[in-house]
């Protein structure tokens, strides 16, 4: 018996130098340098100064071929960058912090890894990054990223099972595999079944960092939104879109006025509207980003509709939830309907309140034009007659007004953006006595001739007043029109004055860029209509029109497994079926010895072309010349097969020759 | 127990003596030990996903899941219809390191990346260029004398993504001729035999002392070329040795000390065998049952060795 010896388990050990190839090196550095980069645009700069810092050591170890630094330098560098990510956001959980951390994980992890065992951790930080990626953007340029970034990914992942391939051939596989993971994904993608709304709380940054219209509205504010060409939704009319003038896609309505800045009041809501519409009807449908408030914009006025909506007193349309994610909602508008007929009188009193001693120039020119006239609408007339004959400019850039703003606005500077003007003509009403206020949201809009769709952006947004008369209710008045009345028919770029510095997208001579922006836009469109827009409701859609019973889960499961059993059967039939023989020479003979087995004359397994030929020629129950003929190809087979070369002549002289055989 | 489920299972039974190739049924598939981990890490994808409604976080989920099943028949199809035969396998002393050749053929006129033959704990990594046929070598540890199968194999493979295992399990019937192991100090060779041996002893050659040169032929050893004479311009010479003077030895079972069990027996006859061979001298093997006459090189060397092998194992004698 051999001396007591307890089998001890031994860790395996993690060689010192990195065991992995150079070119394995290069395509996990590609793979986490096509995750990291599209991030640029959202993670803090230092982070990804870091996280390209580390991948840069990494591939500076690599092309100078030593070993990894220490762990204890890893280690002090990744409590390093915990405290810094902390530091940066106050609190680690959450989607930024979990983003940039990720990103910080990577480049360490990269410059940790030794063996091809943890190599596959890094391909899978790179994979839950690209998933991170569309936190921000699900557009097509960010999906065209991911995409090359998984094809790299799963390169990487075929160098590290074969080492001795070049990187032509890992490509390939990854290629290949994503071409034929590209079926199962657009079955399940359609047959998933899709939950509506999140499974738990989501962190409180969830849906930070969105821009658009607010619910106030101060000088500048507005103007702010005209230089972005960002697209706030896209209408998708059922018959011809309505008139430039009734474009009014109404925001929040703004009634309390402190001076300076313009605020709601707080407004009843219900589930069916506070009017009764009259007139045409314009049915469309709304395709709204994200802007993580209720409003839905709907055209002035809105009918009454599905129930996952609600109506305001002060006429808007809003969600239940915050817009969260892009959504599609069919409306309906009345443009010509009467509004708020019968206002109750705190609205009213409310729409006449104005701060004291603010703005006293503009409270004496409304006493002056309020003198003597015998009604409300006599009022308004005078007023809109007032404003356009006093000259105002409407600008994209106007001066910074101190607290009159009004007073300022009116006398001394002269030039003002939607917002001035709204503010200023509902402050002239209010002093004349008349019940008005103001109401933001968007005007106008463009049709892309791609796609007929309205599409309205940010720099849509304007800012109008209502005014309440009696017997006509609410009525629009646009002060911004008097001025600019281009504004409304043309759009802003038509309404600014000669020589002012235009967005660049709006230049006249940009036409062309504007040409393909609208085409880009309504690839995007169907983009976000068919992918992005891709959720449970339409998914009932097109089970139904599948007819498959969407209330069972076993048939959408049945569904799947059958789709998907079909889809790796097809599979399966690839990967077994034989290949036909590369070389064209051994094509050829093979065609050539089954048709002449098929005329009785059999090639044995164990014959050479040579033998076979010596045999043909020696058989008494065929014609003498096509024995000859078969033995003369028998004999330039065999020449051409292992003679010393095969040209394209002599495959063509070959085939001529096996044409002319006339078998019986 | 291993072998009833291998029987159950992998449907294997005795060596197999031909070609086997591996076809559809031979062929086994699941996911290795990355692939529960790259599915876990989709699943948390997927919750994501999910959660945060993602739409093309769902895509890359799905892609990346279809690519994994792509994967599937990527690894299958990197075994099937791969040509196995059993090869050639040197004898080894007892202790020592047996080699196993298996003849690994691929017959398409595509790369099989990243394959593994395996024997217990031995592994043996290769590929197989466009239409190659290969010896695969795996090594396994020899402890009994006699003939040796290496019992089952796997021939596995990870490719392409690592995450998937593709394997066949197959009892290839290769023997190894397992020598005894050589007695560590055996005693000196026993006496020389009777007059017998020393009337041939001047014709025999041998490699000792140099004897005088002949006409080169083309199976003799480039040691034993007069490489001076040919250097001098002359012709192809091969030199001459005769063996040292000595009669022939007989090793004879019967014998040996009688306190030696047979193990003991086939150990010192071994190493005298061995060091007959050194010497130069012919020599004869004399067993209970078998009697090897006496001779000389390594050929005469191996059958003798052989037979000590195979010595009441009950093995045929004349297998391989």
């Amino acid at each position: 018996m051999r001396g007591l010896s307890w089998p001890v388990r031994q860790r395996r050990a993690t060689p010192s130098v990195t065991t992995l190839t150079r070119q394995q090196c290069a395509w996990l550095l590609a793979a986490a340098a096509l995750s990291l980069a599209p991030h640029v645009s959202w993670l803090p700069a230092w982070i990804m100064g870091f996280g390209f810092a580390l991948l840069g050591w990494r591939s500076l170890l690599l092309w100078r071929g030593s070993a990894p630094p220490p762990r204890l330098v890893l280690l002090a560098l990744a409590i390093a960058a915990a405290i810094s990510v902390r530091a940066e956001f106050d609190h680690f959980f959450g989607k930024d912090p979990g983003v940039a951390l990720l990103a910080l994980l990577l480049g360490l992890k990269l410059l940790e890894v030794r063996v091809t065992r943890d190599a596959l951790a890094v391909v899978l930080l790179c994979f839950f990054l690209q998933l991170s990626l569309f936190f921000e953007d699900q557009s097509i340029p960010v999906a065209g990223l991911a995409l090359a970034a998984t094809l790299s990914g799963l390169a990487a992942m075929a160098s590290l099972s074969d080492a001795n391939g070049r990187a032509r051939e890992q490509l390939r596989t990854g290629t290949l595999l994503v071409a034929q993971g590209a079926p199962f994904m657009v079955l399940l993608f359609m047959l998933f079944p899709r939950a509506d709304g999140p499974l738990w709380g989501l962190p409180a940054d969830a849906f930070s960092g969105r821009t658009g219209l607010s619910d106030t509205m101060s000088p500048g504010s507005i103007s702010a939104l005209g230089e972005s060409s960002e697209i706030v939704f896209r209408a998708d009319f059922d018959g011809p879109p309505p008139r430039p003038d009734q474009r009014y896609w109404r925001g929040p309505v703004l009634t309390d006025f402190d001076g300076r800045t313009w605020r709601p009041r707080a407004f009843a809501e219900g589930a069916a509207p506070f009017y009764t519409v009259y007139g045409p009807r314009l049915n469309y449908t709304l395709t709204l980003e994200p802007h993580n408030r209720r409003w839905l914009l709907a055209l002035d006025v809105p009918a009454a509709g599905a129930d996952a909506r609600l109506f305001t007193s002060d006429f808007q349309l809003l969600a239940r939830q915050p817009v969260q994610s892009r959504i599609r909602v069919e409306l309906a508008s009345h443009p010509e309907s009467l509004i708020g007929l019968t206002e109750s009188d705190a609205v009213l009193a409310a729409a006449r309140r104005l701060p004291a001693a603010f703005n006293p120039r503009t409270l004496a020119l409304a006493d002056e034009l309020a003198a003597g006239a015998e009604s409300h609408e006599a009022i308004l007339r005078r007023v809109i007659t007032h404003l356009r004959q006093s000259e105002l400019i409407y600008t994209l850039r106007p001066p910074l007004l101190g607290s009159d703003s009004v007073d300022e606005f009116l006398f001394d500077t002269r030039r003002g953006f939607c917002e001035h003007f709204a503010g200023a003509f509902t402050v002239l009403m209010r002093a004349a006595g008349v019940p008005a206020r103001v109401v933001t949201g968007y005007q106008g809009g463009e049709i892309n001739p791609i796609d007929g769709n309205l599409v309205v952006r940010q720099s849509h947004a304007h800012a109008w007043s209502e005014v309440w008369l009696e017997g006509r209710g609410w009525v629009r008045v646009d002060p911004t029109a008097l001025s600019a009345p281009r504004r409304i028919d043309d759009g802003l770029a038509a309404a600014l004055p000669e020589g002012e510095a235009l967005p660049i997208m709006m230049h006249p001579r940009m036409e062309w860029l504007r040409g393909l922006r609208l085409r880009w836009e309504a690839v995007s469109n169907a983009w976000n209509q068919r992918v992005l827009g891709y959720n449970p409701q339409r998914q009932k859609e097109l089970l139904a029109r599948l007819g498959l019973d969407q209330g069972s889960s076993w048939m959408l499961g049945g569904a799947i497994a059958g789709a998907g059993a079909l889809l790796f059967g097809l599979l399966l039939w690839w990967a077994t079926r034989k290949r036909r023989p590369a070389d064209p020479l051994e094509r050829v003979w093979m065609r050539f010895c089954t048709t002449l087995a098929r005329h009785g004359i059999a090639r044995q397994a164990w014959e050479g072309p040579h033998q076979f030929g010596t045999r043909i020629a020696s058989e008494a129950s065929m014609p003498s010349a096509t024995r000859e003929a078969i033995r003369a190809v028998c004999e330039d087979y065999a020449r051409l097969r292992y003679g010393p070369k095969c040209s394209a002549d002599d495959m063509r002289a070959l085939r001529t020759r096996i044409n002319a055989i006339r078998l019986p | 127990m291993r072998g009833q489920l291998d029987r159950w299972l992998f449907r294997l039974g005795a060596p197999e003596r031909g070609p086997i190739e591996l076809v559809q049924r031979r062929i086994y598939v699941l996911p290795s030990r990355a692939g529960l981990v790259f599915a876990v890490a989709l699943v948390v994808m997927l919750l994501a996903s999910i959660n945060y409604g993602l739409s093309l976080g769902y895509g890359l989920v799905f892609l990346l899941s279809g690519a994994g099943i792509a994967s599937i028949l990527h690894a299958y199809r990197n075994l099937l219809g791969l040509r196995l035969r059993p090869g050639r396998c040197e004898p080894v002393f007892c202790g020592e390191t047996a080699s196993f050749l298996l003849v690994v053929e691929n017959a398409r006129a595509t790369r099989r990346p990243a394959l593994c033959l395996r024997l217990g704990k031995q592994r043996t990594a290769f590929e197989l260029a466009p239409g190659e046929t290969r010896e695969v070598p795996v090594l396994a540890p020899t402890h009994r004398r006699g003939l040796t199968q290496p019992g089952r194999m796997v021939l596995e493979t990870c490719w392409p993504l690592g995450l998937i295992r593709a394997w066949t399990v197959f009892v290839p019937d290769m023997p190894c001729v397992v020598y005894p192991a050589p007695e560590g100090a055996p005693p000196p060779l026993p006496p020389e035999g009777e007059a017998e041996g020393r009337e041939r002893a001047a014709s025999r050659p041998g490699d000792d002392d140099f004897a005088g040169l002949r006409a080169h032929q083309r199976a003799d050893s480039p040691r034993h070329v007069a490489w001076k004479v040919l250097a001098r311009g002359g012709p192809l010479l091969t030199k001459q040795f005769s063996g040292e003077a000595g009669g022939d030895l007989s090793l004879d079972w019967a014998q040996l000390p009688a306190h030696l069990d047979i193990e003991a027996r086939l150990s010192r006859l071994t190493a005298w065998l061995l060091a007959a061979e050194r010497s130069g001298r012919r020599y004869a093997l004399r067993l209970p049952r078998v009697a090897c006459a006496a001779g000389h090189g390594h050929e005469h060397l191996h059958r003798c060795l052989r037979e000590l092998a195979l010595h009441g194992t009950g093995q045929p004698e004349n297998a391989r």
